[in-house]
């Protein structure tokens, strides 16, 4: 049903510019001082300024978080959407990889030749833990009289992943090993380490099988792309990074009556953004990957719900370092979100923005081995459901 | 990066920094919500009191609701005919928490689970990925049955609360034990 989407394509995409602030448990910083720090930043990186921006595109996860509930317009102006045609938008986890689809849509449909997008998230303000806040994600009738805490549905999957593929939790550690391994060339890194597979499983146990280690931190950040559509982009640079196919896609929230041990939602985005950028076999046409990994087990999971691996096959995939820096097919080489932390929608848009800085050779030590033509980010989110993706060539 | 690491805008905070701050606020929102349960669930919420598991087919493509919805997501035509389903199931997934809603240790764990439940009768084309099921917590298993995974597949039933204590709510369950065979 999503492998037919009737798009009509005015122009292409490019992504010119992007920019990041660092990645912490708690900032000084007000989350429009954060936005704006990005944005600054994206807009200097592409040589242009706010008066160059036709339209802005803003992504934030619960207003919850930031504990303002308005949070499209409390963030404008810092976003440098004032006097603009300006819009926020949320699929919760999903939200970061869907800032860059909403731009691109935005510059594709010929309304606007520039767009800046701007994801900011800062969770350290929730008392007395941001889990907390997860709590309003919930099914008021069915779900929340059991008292849930957001990390009970992950790890209910991770152990049906777990059953589903026979798959260890030691296996699964090398994800965190290995993302946070490559965070330490990420400057914006909060959770960059070396770390061991033994220190993921002496890790405090939140919720069996996930320990400390194996989830993303709590996090304050902002990243911002400035995207233009193909006359601008060949004016302003000489190396444009094409976005070449975007999908996204709802299942619904019933999580609990459907198999949690593949992806569902994934696929049917990717297909839809492979379809646009007419990739038949991903596993070979894509050359790395910036898979969502809030929890270690997640970047295995969307790795095959992205089509880069088969159904159970990501696991072993893993041993053998396929999917290391210097692998086959690379995944996080930026360290992803359980390296260089996790403030939700900017964590999202940082991965997006990987991709550009991967593909224009300008990710310094983070820069894959081998030659890169396209990438793929995705992002998921709410209760289980959304996935968003985007291709990228250059 | 293109400056490969330069410096970065932002301004780091410990703990210690962020309690010197002005400006914090103990504040807690006095917020509260009625939820209305709906058409579908008041009748299945009403069923629990009953201590029975109700649930809604569809007639055209002959998925079994469990929880029910007054709508078929997938052929967006109203369900129709109620069924009652007998509790029973298999643990598709399950897990053991330490942690409460707002991520505090907690002195005794909670197993919880995602339960199968057994619907003769539905014919989803696509039984293998979806299926009736519940959200609840398992009881009469140890955190042991559930890291060697000896509880996944196993078949459960639910608990019920005693009459004059149910409420109408999924907490009428108080929680899936295993079928003893």
């Amino acid at each position: 049903m999503v492998s037919r989407p009737n798009i009509h394509v005015k122009s292409k995409v490019a992504v010119v510019g992007a920019g990041i602030t660092l990645f912490r448990r708690r900032m000084l910083e007000t989350p429009r001082e954060l936005a704006w720090e990005a944005a600054r930043q994206a807009l200097d990186s592409a040589g242009l300024t706010l008066r160059d921006i036709d339209c802005v595109v803003i992504g934030s996860a619960p207003d919850a978080f930031d504990g303002v509930h308005m949070k499209g317009e409390y963030l404008a102006d810092g976003s440098g959407g004032l006097f603009k045609p300006t819009v926020r938008v949320y699929v919760g986890g999903g939200t970061g990889v869907f800032v860059p689809i909403a731009a691109w849509w935005h510059v594709a449909s010929g309304l606007c030749r520039t767009v800046l997008a701007v994801a900011e998230e800062k969770m350290s303000h929730a008392r007395p833990h941001p889990q907390g806040v997860f709590a309003y994600i919930w099914d008021p009738v069915l779900e929340r009289p059991l008292g849930p805490n957001l990390l009970w549905i992950f790890a209910l999957e991770m152990r049906r992943y777990m059953h589903k593929c026979n798959v260890s939790k030691e296996t699964i550690a090398l994800v965190s090993v290995k993302n946070k391994r490559n965070a330490l060339d990420h400057p914006a890194a909060q959770a960059a380490a070396n770390i061991t597979v033994e220190d993921v499983l002496n890790s405090e146990v939140l919720v069996w099988p996930v320990n400390r280690l194996d989830v993303s931190p709590v996090s304050d950040g902002a990243a911002a792309l400035v995207l233009a559509s193909e006359n601008e982009a060949r004016r302003v640079t000489d190396s444009p990074v094409w976005i070449e196919g975007v999908g996204w896609t709802l299942d619904n929230t019933h999580w609990y009556n459907r198999e949690l041990g593949y992806p569902r939602y994934v696929q049917y985005a990717a297909r839809m953004a492979y379809k646009m950028a007419g990739i038949e076999r991903p596993w070979r046409d894509i050359d790395f990957a910036e898979p969502y990994d809030p929890f270690d087990y997640k970047e295995l999971h969307h790795i095959e719900g992205l089509m880069l691996a088969r159904p159970c096959e990501a696991p072993k995939l893993l041993e053998e370092g396929w999917f290391d820096r210097s692998g086959e097919l690379p995944t996080s080489p930026s360290g992803g979100l359980l390296g260089v932390g996790n403030p939700i929608a900017a964590a999202g848009l940082m991965k997006a923005a990987e991709l550009f800085w991967q593909l224009r050779y300008e990710a310094g030590a983070r820069q894959v081995k081998k030659p890169v033509h396209r990438g793929v980010a995705q992002a998921w989110g709410d209760l289980m459901q959304a996935g968003t993706v985007v291709v990228m060539g250059n | 990066m293109p400056d490969g690491g330069k410096k970065l805008p932002g301004t780091y905070l410990s703990e210690k920094d962020l309690r010197a701050l002005p400006g914090l606020v103990e504040h807690t929102p006095d917020a509260k919500y009625m939820f209305s349960a709906g058409q579908a669930q008041s009748r299945f919420l009403q069923g629990l009191r009953e201590g029975k598991i109700l649930g809604v087919k569809c007639p055209r493509c002959g998925r079994v609701y469990v929880p029910p919805r007054s709508y078929c997501e997938y052929c967006f035509a109203p369900t129709g005919e109620w069924v009652e389903v007998s509790g029973e199931g298999e643990v598709h997934t399950a897990v053991v928490s330490y942690i409460s809603t707002f991520r505090e240790r907690m002195e005794k764990p909670e197993i919880i689970a995602v339960v199968r439940l057994y619907a003769p009768g539905y014919t989803g084309k696509r039984d293998e990925y979806e299926f009736p099921g519940m959200f609840h917590k398992l009881c009469g298993v140890s955190e042991e049955d559930v890291k060697t995974g000896r509880v996944i597949g196993m078949r459960v039933k639910p608990k019920w609360r005693p009459p004059e204590e149910r409420i109408g709510s999924v907490t009428d369950i108080e929680c899936f034990e295993p079928v003893k065979s």
